[in-house]
């Protein structure tokens, strides 16, 4: 496919007086690895929940394989089945197995047959080294394990773009390196991601593109080097000294 | 395996025996002295052998067992087809309140009133108004039989509250569960199902079988409409014989009946609370 898998075109999105985008651009090619920075509530889970359609724009567009899935005649759950989302909570469901998470979707929504689910479904699970916990249920697995089942699940749809909200945010520092690195295999072997973060190491090696948020627009976008290395905006620059001051560069 | 317990933890668990030995004797004592003295308030109370004779007769409650005992057997039917139903049309009113949309606004309005309306109401005026008033309607079709009638005007006094319990338990799941589930593309319905409900549920059964208990008594309510329950069959003894040994039997059969669920219900709640906070000292 030529064009970009995903494409946000002047998102504009407010809840009540707080205008939280003001207009957005964003266009994410295939096999590419966009890195969304900004600082906290700069609108990143905002643009990502937009672009996932679990919130409605106030304005503007977004597309999925050129196909403008913000019109309201669209079915909107057939939309989301096209794309996987992992949250920064995780968001795994407490009352079913870490197993029973991940072959959710392909088997009820997807419609695939049982077997060749659980078959992936294991494969996946020993790819990210959690097979023998298939079994257990998510509050008996560490924040990185339930993460990385999260991300697991997200994959199990077979997704055109995945779309990560901050996801070592809750984690431990010790364990932030297990997620990123399943991350990294992700992209690896060709995945589209957009990807929200404060991990600007992760983002420099790992993404194409970084795309500062500011003011409720994309300030600048470039190669990490380039946006991350040289800004050219000065707000950009103040955002990543105060990152540096944190210590997360 | 853990190292041995130090003489301090020892003496602190010794302690801690010691107390718990004292406080049951004392709640034991306490108890026992209040039962001797009701005991011997009431039986020392100058009417006590009439009320003994017209409310406590053994012979009067071993001539009415058999007649409320089938009497209960109709209040047992009662309970189990309103207990079902009530599920049913609870769980119904509760997802339709939890509607999202334009659309629906028409339905969540009519189930908001629903439950305001039924949970206003006194049950025995439901019972009046549904045992008397659909029957003089006249329509074809239309059930005259106290059974049916009455379980329909509990049905629809209990739903509402049952509507209420499942309402707080959908709302008690957290929203970033219904942002996976339809991220992942599920549907609401499929949302619902598959994630959010098999949760809520879990939260309330404990008030579920609260309401449960609460049922098993006010399915004697049905007398008033005429049925022949174990109430009505008491009342019919009690006219007949002019003692009221009959109610007490009744009573004590309702409360027998009560027991179990109240225990199940007891023990649900209490593994709830020790799932929510295992470990904890409070
Ligand atoms: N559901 C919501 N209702 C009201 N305000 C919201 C909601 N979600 C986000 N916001 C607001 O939008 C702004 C951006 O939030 P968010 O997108 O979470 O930022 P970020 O992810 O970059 O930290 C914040 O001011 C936040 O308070
Ligand atoms: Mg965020």
């Amino acid at each position: 496919m030529s064009g970009p898998v995903l494409e946000v075109r002047s998102v504009v999105k407010a809840f009540g007086d707080n205008v939280v985008l003001r207009g957005v651009d964003l266009s994410v090619a295939e096999h590419q690895v966009v890195a969304l920075i900004g600082g906290s509530g700069s609108g990143k889970s905002t643009l990502l929940r937009c672009a996932s359609l679990l919130e409605t724009v106030d304005d503007g567009q977004v597309l999925l394989d050129g196909e403008d899935v913000t019109d309201p005649r669209i079915d909107a759950d057939q939309v989301r089945r096209r794309m996987g989302v992992v949250f920064q909570a995780y968001n795994l469901f407490p009352h079913l197995s870490v197993l029973d998470n991940v072959t959710l979707a392909p088997t009820v929504v997807h419609g695939r047959p049982k077997a060749e689910v659980l078959e992936e479904a294991h494969t996946l699970l020993a790819r990210i080294g959690l097979s023998d916990k298939a079994g257990e249920y998510p509050d008996r697995l560490s924040g990185g394990q339930q993460q990385r089942v999260a991300i697991v699940r997200a994959l199990a749809v077979h997704p055109r773009v995945l779309l990560l909200d901050e996801i070592t945010s809750a984690l431990d520092p010790e364990l932030v390196g297990e997620v990123l690195s399943v991350v990294r295999e992700v992209a690896a072997q060709g995945m589209t991601i957009v990807m929200a973060t404060h991990e600007m190491g992760f983002a420099r090696q790992v993404a194409d593109t970084v795309a500062f948020l500011d003011g409720g627009v994309v300030l600048e976008s470039g190669p990490p080097q380039q946006v991350l290395g040289d800004p050219v905006e000065a707000r950009t620059r103040q955002f990543l000294s105060r990152v540096i001051d944190a210590g997360r560069l | 395996m853990l190292p041995e317990p130090s003489a301090l933890e020892l003496s602190r668990r010794a302690w801690r025996r010691r107390r718990a030995r004292r406080s049951t004797l004392v709640a034991l004592a306490s108890t026992l002295l209040f039962a001797v003295v009701a005991y011997l308030v009431v039986t020392s109370a100058p009417g006590w052998p009439r009320v003994q004779a017209t409310f406590f007769s053994p012979s009067v409650a071993w001539e009415s067992l058999p007649e409320i005992l089938s009497g209960l057997w109709l209040n047992l039917q009662v309970l189990l087809v309103g207990g079902v139903s009530v599920l049913a049309v609870g769980l119904l009113v509760a997802l339709t309140r939890t509607l999202r949309g334009a659309a629906f606004a028409p339905l969540r309005l009519l189930a908001t009133g629903y439950v305001d309306l039924f949970r206003g109401i006194p049950l025995i005026i439901v019972l009046y108004l549904v045992g008397f008033g659909f029957p003089a309607l006249g329509l074809q079709g239309m059930p005259t039989s106290p059974f049916v009638l009455g379980t329909i005007a509990i049905v629809l006094t209990y739903s509402a509250y049952v509507a209420e319990v499942f309402r707080a338990g959908i709302e008690s799941v957290h929203p970033s569960q219904r942002a996976a589930a339809r991220s992942l593309g599920l549907t609401h319905r499929q949302t619902m199902r598959i994630v959010v409900l098999p949760q809520a549920l879990r939260t309330v059964t404990p008030a579920l079988l609260n309401d449960f208990v609460a049922l098993q008594k006010d399915v004697g309510l049905i007398s008033v409409l005429g049925a022949i329950d174990a109430v009505r069959s008491a009342q019919i003894l009690v006219g007949q014989s002019f003692n009221f040994t009959p109610y007490v039997v009744a009573g004590l059969l309702f409360v027998l009946l009560a027991i179990p669920s109240a225990r199940i219900a007891d023990a649900v709640s209490a593994r709830a609370r020790r799932r929510q906070q295992s470990g904890s000292l409070l």
